[in-house]
């Protein structure tokens, strides 16, 4: 009987190694400098164009050559992704509350904000209406979401940072038009009565108003809004609110990682390098709003003048506007009542 | 002096630490980190996360459109392995390759065809729609999605059953006097229900469990369409992962009572079969 345990203990023993071995596999490092910049959706092709400006403008300046590898998914996930361990390097997420939450984790530095321009804010962007061809309800501003028979398509606030933005813009827009708390309430909770599916995501909102056609105004970032019109030609078109949101996508460095894979000095540069006038014009063309107020004012074709307000005019801070509107039991969850 | 090993297989206790070894590996060591963290709660804390109005009705469906799901799947697939076994037809290879379909399909897929095909202008939507049949973003279109990703259980099931039932057993019972309806009652029924339970339980299980499908279809409306999965990816968007695992850890516990409660019915009806 003494084989059995003694096979029992291999057993084990195997596993183990098995498994020790696998965990090592992650862990091998690549030749040369790679940095790792974890950000959000719709920025793939963004960031592929910066990427390629960036490398040989690095290599010119340092001799160093660098690879850059991108990750994209929801901005929250992503954030998840890299408090569990996806070694990123820079982050670019779509909301302040998702890259602060790495600090919280201790993964980035207390005053983050500060280390870079312009509060660690190279482009922001706004919250649209697209609406279908010719406009047939004659939607222009944010009173008309909640007309008789408008149906508004916007991703789910609780699930989706889009889906949180476009709740913060309509309440904003209420009162910059001198409404209370009260009117701002009252008009969330009709919009949300307009809204007949709430997808967990800004792609599944983009494709239940462009593919499935659901709704007759689909609120979205302003650079979605420009790809969605895009990929539907001649069916669909972009109508500005007179006012709306500011949103702002920070950017930065993730200090637990680039610390320990010794990559600060490279990541560092790379976000620098987003305020450069090369980047600036990038970020223009691809309907980002670049904080470069010179450059900004040659895209207004593009990117018309709006009366955007700052998070401020809301709640204390970003921070402030995610527990005071989206936290549980809070605002977002107030307006929905249970139907009986 | 050695005892001789007098079963089939060499190595028992092997082949028995790497079960349990791979079992820890796979679901005890992430179900125990489960408990833990939620366990970090307190009660109080616990219970505000997990029991609420919201949190019930999300329960409440999602249990009833998981139990509705593998009911019909339950019948669907009966039907479906007893074609499949008893009558040969052209293409029969073909469709049963097809029954696998749902495993291979990824679940988003499937629930982005779904809601596609029954919005007021999809294929099948702009017939059904004017007749009051919403199949996208109602509880009817959940029902629909998960009765597709659990298909393939029972009638993975019950197939193998049927096709060891010998025709003789059926010419016995009519030679005996049985008429149709008895010899199905008493000769081909007893045999089918452990593994029409068997189906019945994973497609339940399967339902309970499913995410990608239904968020396409449902349309996620609070108290109407929400399943409890989208409560626990709400919670991790706000980084509250301590009361998103709470959620799953109720969820856990129903589901797990609940395919308790469906085994001992099985063996149960296995004892009465034999």
């Amino acid at each position: 009987m003494r084989w059995n345990k003694v096979l029992t203990c291999g057993g084990f023993f195997l596993t183990g190694i098995f498994a020790v071995l696998l965990s090592g596999c992650g862990q091998g490092t690549a030749d040369g400098i790679e940095l790792l910049n974890v950000s959000y959706d719709p920025t793939r092709e963004l960031w592929q164009e910066l990427n390629a400006q960036f490398i040989p403008a690095h290599e010119r300046k340092t001799g160093q050559h660098v690879t850059i590898k991108q990750s994209h998914a929801s901005s929250g996930g992503q954030a998840r992704s890299v408090i569990d361990g996806l070694e990123a390097d820079v982050v670019t997420l779509a909301l302040w509350s998702d890259t602060d939450a790495l600090r919280k984790k201790g993964l980035i530095a207390d005053g983050w904000e500060e280390r870079l321009p312009h509060h660690s804010l190279a482009y922001f962007s706004t919250i649209v209406f697209v609406v279908r061809k010719d406009n047939p309800k004659g939607i222009k501003t944010w009173s008309d979401l909640v007309k008789p028979g408008v149906e508004v398509i916007t991703p789910n606030p609780k699930t989706s940072g889009n889906g949180r933005l476009s709740f913060l813009a309509a309440w904003g827009a209420v009162q910059q038009c001198g409404g209370s708390e009260e009117d701002a309430c009252d008009f969330v909770t009709k919009l949300y009565q307009h809204t007949p599916v709430l997808d967990n995501g800004a792609r599944g909102s983009t494709t239940t108003f462009a593919q499935k056609k659901i709704g007759d105004v689909h609120l979205t970032w302003e650079n979605e809004a420009y790809l969605e019109v895009a990929e539907t030609p001649g069916e669909l078109e972009i109508v500005y609110p007179p006012v709306s949101i500011r949103a702002e996508p920070f950017v930065a460095v993730v200090d637990g990682n680039v610390d320990r894979k010794g990559t600060r000095a490279v990541a560092e540069a790379y976000l620098q390098f987003l305020y450069s006038d090369e980047a600036q014009h990038t970020l223009a063309k691809h309907h980002y709003r670049p904080i470069n107020e010179t450059i900004r004012k040659q895209y207004t074709a593009q990117l018309p003048e709006l009366k955007l307000f700052p998070i401020t005019a809301v709640a204390a801070d970003w921070e402030d506007a995610q527990q005071k509107f989206f936290a549980n039991g809070a605002i977002f969850d107030t307006i929905y009542q249970p139907s009986r | 002096m050695a005892t001789i090993s007098r079963r089939v297989l060499p190595g028992f206790s092997l082949s028995l630490g790497y079960a349990v070894c791979y079992l820890s590996l796979l679901a005890l060591i992430p179900l125990a980190a489960c408990f833990l963290k939620a366990a970090s709660l307190t009660p109080a804390q616990f219970w505000a996360a997990v029991w609420n109005e919201r949190t019930r009705s999300a329960y409440a469906l999602t249990f009833g459109a998981s139990l509705a799901a593998a009911a019909a799947n339950a019948v669907l697939g009966l039907l479906v392995a007893w074609v499949l076994v008893r009558y040969s037809f052209p293409l029969k290879r073909l469709f049963d390759a097809l029954v696998d379909l749902p495993f291979a399909l990824p679940t988003a897929v499937a629930g982005l065809v779904y809601s596609s095909l029954y919005v007021p202008n999809g294929w099948l939507g702009q017939f059904l729609v004017p007749l009051g049949i919403e199949g996208a973003y109602s509880r009817l279109g959940i029902v629909l999605v998960l009765t597709f990703t659990g298909f393939p259980f029972v009638v993975r099931t019950v197939q193998p059953v049927l096709e060891g039932l010998e025709a003789e057993l059926e010419e016995a019972a009519s030679i005996l006097g049985a008429n149709r309806w008895q010899t199905f009652r008493r000769v081909l029924w007893p045999p089918l229900v452990p593994p029409l339970l068997t189906g019945f339980a994973l497609a339940f299980a399967r339902g309970l469990g499913e995410y990608g499908s239904v968020v396409f279809v449902s349309g996620n409306k609070p108290f109407r369409t929400e399943i409890a999965p989208v409560l626990i990816v709400a919670r991790l968007e706000e980084f509250a992962y301590r009361e998103a695992t709470a959620l799953a850890v109720v969820l856990l516990v129903m589901s797990f009572g609940l395919l308790a409660a469906i085994n001992l019915l099985e063996r149960w009806s296995k004892n009465r079969a034999t």
